[in-house]
């Protein structure tokens, strides 16, 4: 099963499980940890990976994903190529409030390799919301982990009355203005 | 006053000594040729002259400095400029550092301004790649060279990627769809090819590097900011591209 699927296996009781995705070597590892070092009321795994597909020998343990953010590094025009790569093995209801990009490195506008129209364009192809940070810095590290926290609980359903599709509606709406 | 201010800094030991010559001249003058078109303000020369030791009574002197502040083409860019101002946003630099720093500051004081490398990211220099490779040169031409720098390595790592310039061009004209046009997509795909030769060779993903210098036939840019010029008939084009850059900082 190349394909990640959204709804094909059972969710967790009180649990809710995010992927990171995002060429080697980039900021995934260190945005986990701030995520765990959040406090929270419900149990969260973090599943990193440097491409998709997803290996297929370890599919049957893992959780049901909830939400996948593609990590984008401007510095890194391989890291764009990775993640337009690996947007081909995702499931298209998964598009529908439960994939977002953050673009990272954007505090070194002149170390810029990436066109930022590329990446807008992305945003709007895959209708998806683009979170802009720097992940090399603490502070920044710190509000980007809340931020996917927040979004992960809504994705997981564990917010009433808000969905992932309707948040992500909002993200977007919010954007554009 | 900038001759004095020269002097002063000097006694205080901040420059290099190297002659022991009694004083610095310098030299202000205007270089009407400069310019893209009749708009673009005239540029403004700077040199400094080092008078030697040995006869102070001889007009014997050396040009050890030059600068130049001057606008090609700006016209377009800087839009809301009031009347009477002159915008000289690119300031070209030859000679030691030390000198550099010095005029620099003195300006900075006197002028109420801002002087600063021009940083030229990743990006823009694929673009200086692509454009200049597709500008048609004589023969003997040096080889296209692009310079990468690896991060995050313990030991840092620079590769070298030479091309040959007529290869480079004819891959470039095969990209190119409107000759005197130039896209985005023309440039990524121009900088792909060349990525992805060199991939098939080496399995290194250059994409992941820094471009940090593009050298070609016309001229040589460095991300620090250091320019060569190497062909004189394309000497305003590429002073068209640097003042866009200068005046895309400034804003």
């Amino acid at each position: 099963m190349a394909v990640l699927r959204p709804f094909d296996k059972l969710p967790e009781l009180n649990s809710a499980t995010i992927l990171l995705v995002g060429a080697e070597g980039g900021p995934q590892q260190q945005l986990a940890e701030a995520m765990l070092r959040e406090k929270k009321d419900f149990n969260i795994n973090i599943h990193l990976a440097s491409s998709l597909p997803l290996p297929p020998e370890r599919d049957h343990l893992r959780p049901r994903i909830d939400l996948i953010a593609f990590v984008i590094d401007i510095k890194s025009k391989y890291s764009l190529k990775n993640v337009q790569a690996s947007l081909a093995y995702v499931d298209v209801r998964f598009f529908l409030g439960k994939v977002c990009f953050l673009v990272t490195g954007v505090g070194r506008v002149n170390s810029c390799s990436v066109e930022m129209n590329a990446i807008w364009k992305l945003g709007e192809d895959y209708c998806s919301p683009v979170i802009f940070c720097e992940l090399e810095l603490e502070g920044i590290r710190v509000a980007t982990a809340q931020r996917l926290l927040r979004m992960l609980q809504i994705c997981a359903g564990r917010v009433p009355g808000v969905s992932a599709l309707y948040f992500s509606l909002l993200m977007r709406n919010s954007a554009g203005d | 006053m900038l001759g004095v201010f020269i002097a002063a800094e000097k006694q205080k030991g901040l420059a290099v000594d190297v002659d022991g010559e009694l004083g610095v001249r310098v030299a202000m003058s205007g270089l009407p040729e400069l310019r893209g078109s009749e708009q673009d303000p005239a540029a403004v020369l700077v040199q400094l002259f080092l008078r030697s030791s040995l006869s102070p009574k001889s007009s014997e002197e050396k040009l050890i400095w030059s600068g130049w502040f001057c606008c090609v083409a700006g016209d377009d860019l800087l839009e809301d400029l009031p009347e009477n101002f002159t915008c000289l946003p690119l300031f070209l630099v030859n000679g030691a550092e030390s000198y550099t720093a010095i005029v620099g500051s003195w300006f900075q004081k006197t002028f109420d301004c801002c002087f600063r490398r021009l940083a030229i990211s990743p990006l823009n220099l694929t673009w200086m790649a692509a454009m200049w490779t597709g500008c048609k040169v004589d023969k003997n031409t040096a080889a296209t060279e692009l310079l990468f720098s690896v991060p995050h390595l313990p030991q840092p790592l620079d590769i070298s990627y030479a091309i040959h310039p007529e290869d480079a061009k004819a891959l470039w004209d095969t990209v190119q769809k409107t000759p005197g046009e130039i896209t985005q997509e023309e440039v990524d795909v121009f900088m792909e090819c060349l990525y992805s030769h060199f991939h098939r060779h080496f399995k290194i993903h250059l994409s992941a590097t820094k471009l940090v210098k593009v050298s070609t036939g016309i001229a040589s840019a460095h991300c620090d900011g250091i320019i060569k010029f190497l062909q004189s008939q394309y000497l305003i084009g590429v002073l068209m591209l640097l003042t866009e850059l200068a005046i895309s900082q400034i804003q």
